[in-house]
């Protein structure tokens, strides 16, 4: 039998960027087929180039051992190739039904082809063990069944091989827990599932093979069973990596921000966090672990300033801010509060400055870089140029464009920046976030000199491993509000699933 | 070859063949209607720059472009849109012509700071209320910008013919103002060292031209009010990220831009007209927009800019004057294409080019993947 399918060394360049270059991949029909590599590896690319979204320079694209030009999405799905996107392609107000016949009607009336629909739809849903009701809004389903309705869509479509695109990004661990069960059983069904991630845990958990890229080539195919961890992190990054985070245990201090009845409203006066109170002692990191929206954002920005608050108060040392003081983000820099925004291009970075500028970015105004009038550009290019040494910030270029910097050294960058500082409480949120594995190992091992040399650390990560391995306390949040606190040595990845999904543990 | 070179390079490369475009398809245009292409350029570079009072007339409009192109491009490093250069320049204007009439009996080095500060004020004024506006209560600072422009003209109509104008007379202006508030002329500077020049309106003016580029250019990339300017103009979350202010660095911007654009009062009303009348900054604030974007909104491109439109305004009228077929409009026409072509279409051959030069010099810097 043929491979479900077969990419003969395709390449593709993009200006002066070589995105791919000679990938060759074989997927076996009916197995589960990882992709890992990490970002700007060129996954994305290749997955991109299979659904028709790109065209290779060169290479050749076998399908069922059929040699085809895919020249759209449409050809795509005419060759049984559906992908479910990291981030899903629904509409909100429409229904399951609705959604899952979108482009592909049939008959003369909507109606006609709905009714044709709802038989087929209900079908498969049995098929698979995929059940949601194909009545409801999508805008009032969770997040887990919304993947559930991007599979549908593509098994509606007739797909034999199914491409997802970093699934898990938004599920918590049981989600992802189910969304396996359901390529399993798809897969046992004979379809075929390429899945693309950067997470190792899911590669070792469900796929029988996997492919791993670094640097826009295809660097080696292993059957799952006969490998690991540590020799795929190694073949990802391409020298011996520590997955692992060396740390001792933590001697916490004085308080340094205590939190009480905290409340937060966003623009739309909508209660984004929740009577929140906590406290962050010197010499501890703390983690806030929760799925992605539940309020973490709200709270990382109320707490440096950038978002006023609507009850409750902030205690940083001797400086208490209650709902109403005016207070911005100097204010909780010139006290001490260092930030590692959590998206880096949003508003850590003006990326279209160069290092030099975005070095002082909210330090702008300090004496060290400015004389009366002009900004002493001459320190400012020294002072630039030391720390990105010492951050290993890569090119130790102070004159680069910071958009030409990787995504590991835009963050290294911001890394730099506010811990350089020195600040008594680093409020960080998700460090690593599309950061290669490299520059993790970097920046969690600055977070924990932070914490050993008596700083205040509040951590807030999507991502549990992250949370699990550096965190001494761990707070979860849901919907805005706090679900429980768990010391490091009792947490583990089923007690704060639970509680990501909002589920309290019975009062014991 | 550094990074800045080469891309220094594909800017001048760039902005050269759109304008080489621009004056070529204006080329056939002037063929189309029976005159000699060649001829035409001939006649308009000699209109510009052939004789003396050509040259003044030139650098007289340069002047009112590089201050209407400062006011635009300031406001666009904070991602404004001021189209209000119009009106801000005859606010200015008027601030000026208020200040000479007001201490005309004083001497001159009393009146020149004054009315220096006069018309940057009026100005500043003109160009915060719309910054004020955008800032607090989010009215597109495009709309009032234009409106203002609207306000400004029916305001100075309103003022000269019923309140500042010369009794006695029919056309809408106030009467001459002493001698001690006009800004001394070129003529009259070369006079005194014995160079006998013919009179044009160019005057004093384009020093402060020149100052005011100088200073923008400080402003916007060394100091680090400039810097905050820039933050709010390329990433406004970055901005509040960084403790920036963001209201009242949009307001800022609109007040110096108002302020830049008030210094046209400073050239046609002291160093000119010497009286308050009607529509004297007329179309320097709108071309002062093309002048900024061809000259990508950098104080030195804008004196480039400026001296370009400078070129049209004086060779085209010399065009206009010495050939039949080609009148004012004819010479519209070709500052349009140039706007077009350099303004509008900046873009078109970018990639080309880009490929161009990034192929002559093997990309020195470094580019990372993106994935």
């Amino acid at each position: 039998m043929s491979p479900a399918i077969e990419l003969r060394n395709i390449s593709k360049q993009f200006g002066p960027v070589q995105a791919n270059r000679n990938v060759s991949l074989k997927v076996e029909s009916g197995t589960i087929h990882g992709i890992i590599g990490e970002n700007g590896a060129g996954k994305s690319t290749l997955m991109s180039i299979l659904y028709g979204f790109y065209q290779a320079d060169s290479g050749t694209i076998q399908v069922q051992g059929q040699e085809l030009k895919i020249n759209s999405a449409n050809d795509a799905i005419a060759s049984g190739i559906g992908m479910v996107h990291q981030h899903f392609m629904l509409v909100d107000t429409f229904t399951v039904l609705e959604n899952v016949v979108l482009g592909v009607e049939s008959g003369w009336t909507l109606k006609a082809s709905l009714d044709d629909a709802r038989e087929t739809l209900i079908q498969l849903e049995k098929e698979y063990h995929l059940e949601v009701d194909v009545d409801a809004l999508i805008q009032d389903l969770p997040v887990g069944l919304l993947q559930r309705v991007e599979i549908l869509k593509a098994l509606y479509r007739k797909a034999d091989i199914l491409i997802l695109d970093e699934p898990t990004g938004v599920l918590t661990p049981q989600e992802a827990d189910d969304l396996f069960r359901i390529l399993e059983e798809l897969s046992k069904q004979g379809k075929t599932v390429i899945l693309i991630t950067h997470k190792l845990r899911e590669i070792m958990a469900i796929t029988s093979h996997v492919s791993v890229m670094r640097n826009g080539e295809m660097v080696a195919h292993l059957k799952t069973s006969e490998t690991n961890r540590e020799e795929l992190a190694e073949l990802m990054v391409g020298r011996k990596v520590l997955l692992r985070v060396d740390k001792t245990s933590s001697s916490p201090k004085h308080e340094i921000l205590r939190i009480e009845h905290l409340n937060v409203k966003d623009q739309n006066e909508v209660s984004r966090v929740k009577d929140l109170s906590f406290s962050v002692h010197g010499g501890e990191i703390l983690g806030i672990a929760g799925v992605s929206g539940n309020g973490q954002t709200e709270l990382l920005e109320t707490l440096t300033g950038i978002r006023s608050f609507q009850g409750g108060s902030i205690q940083f040392g001797a400086q208490k801010i209650q709902s109403g003081d005016k207070f911005d983000a100097s204010l909780m820099r010139d006290l001490g509060v260092g930030h590692v925004p959590e998206d880096r291009q949003r508003m850590g970075l003006v990326t279209s400055f160069v290092a030099k500028e975005n070095a002082i970015l909210g330090y702008h105004r300090d004496k060290a870089y400015n004389s009366t009038f002009e900004m002493d550009e001459t320190f400012m290019l020294e002072d630039c140029s030391s720390k990105m040494k010492d951050y290993d910030v890569r090119p130790a270029n102070p004159e680069l464009q910071s958009s030409l910097f990787s995504g590991g050294n835009q963050q290294k960058l911001v890394v730099m920046r506010e811990m350089s500082r020195n600040p008594e409480l680093l409020i960080v949120g998700q460090p690593t976030r599309g950061v290669d594995i490299g520059a993790i190992e970097f920046i969690h091992r600055r977070i924990i000199a932070m914490r050993d040399a008596g700083k205040a650390v509040l951590l807030v990560s999507v991502e549990l491993d992250e949370i699990l391995s550096l965190s001494d306390r761990i707070l979860v949040m849901f919907s805005g509000e706090m679900m429980g606190e768990i010391s490091a040595d009792e947490a583990d990845e089923r007690r704060i699933g639970l509680l990501m999904a909002g589920i309290r543990e019975k009062a014991a | 070859m550094n990074e800045k070179t080469v891309n220094l390079l594909l800017v001048t490369l760039i902005t050269t063949v759109n304008l080489l475009l621009a004056f070529i398809i204006s080329g056939f245009v002037i063929w189309s209607v029976g005159e000699d292409p060649w001829f035409a350029l001939k006649t308009m570079l000699y209109g510009a720059f052939g004789y003396d009072e050509g040259i003044g007339y030139t650098l007289y409009y340069t002047t009112n472009f590089i201050f209407t192109g400062l006011a635009f491009a300031i406001a666009f490093h904070c991602r404004l849109f001021n189209i209000g250069a119009e009106g801000q320049a005859y606010i200015g204007g008027l601030g000026v012509g208020l200040i000479c009439l007001w201490l005309e009996d004083l001497p001159f080095a009393v009146i020149l700071p004054t009315a220096i500060a006069a018309s940057a004020l009026f100005g500043a004024v003109w160009g915060a209320i719309p910054g004020y506006l955008q800032a607090k209560r989010g009215s597109h600072v495009v709309i009032t910008t234009i409106m203002f422009n609207f306000i400004a003209s029916v305001l100075m109509v309103y003022l000269l013919v019923n309140i500042l104008i010369k009794p006695g007379q029919m056309s809408p202006e106030t009467r001459e103002f002493g001698e001690n508030g006009w800004l001394p002329q070129m003529h009259e500077l070369f006079g005194w060292i014995g160079i006998q020049i013919t009179p044009t309106p160019l005057n004093l003016s384009l020093f402060w031209a020149f100052i005011s580029a100088f200073f923008v250019w400080r402003y916007i990339w060394h100091t680090r009010w400039g810097f905050e300017m820039r933050t709010v103009g390329a990433n406004e979350s970055a901005a509040i990220y960084a403790g920036i202010n963001v209201d009242r660095n949009i307001i800022i911007a609109m007040s110096l831009a108002g302020a830049l654009a008030g210094f046209v009062g400073i050239n046609e009303i002291m160093g000119f007209n010497h009286r308050i009348l009607l529509n004297f900054q007329f179309g320097y604030g709108f071309t002062g927009i093309a002048v900024s974007l061809i000259g990508r909104n950098h104080p030195f491109g804008i004196l480039l800019a400026s001296l370009l439109f400078g070129i049209l305004y004086q060779g085209g009228a010399e065009l206009a004057f010495e050939t039949q077929t080609i009148d004012r409009h004819m010479v519209v026409l070709i500052q349009g294409l140039v706007i077009l072509f350099a303004g509008a279409l900046e873009n078109l051959f970018r990639p080309q080019l880009q490929a161009l030069v990034h192929s002559i010099f093997k990309s020195s810097s470094p580019v990372t993947a993106h994935g």
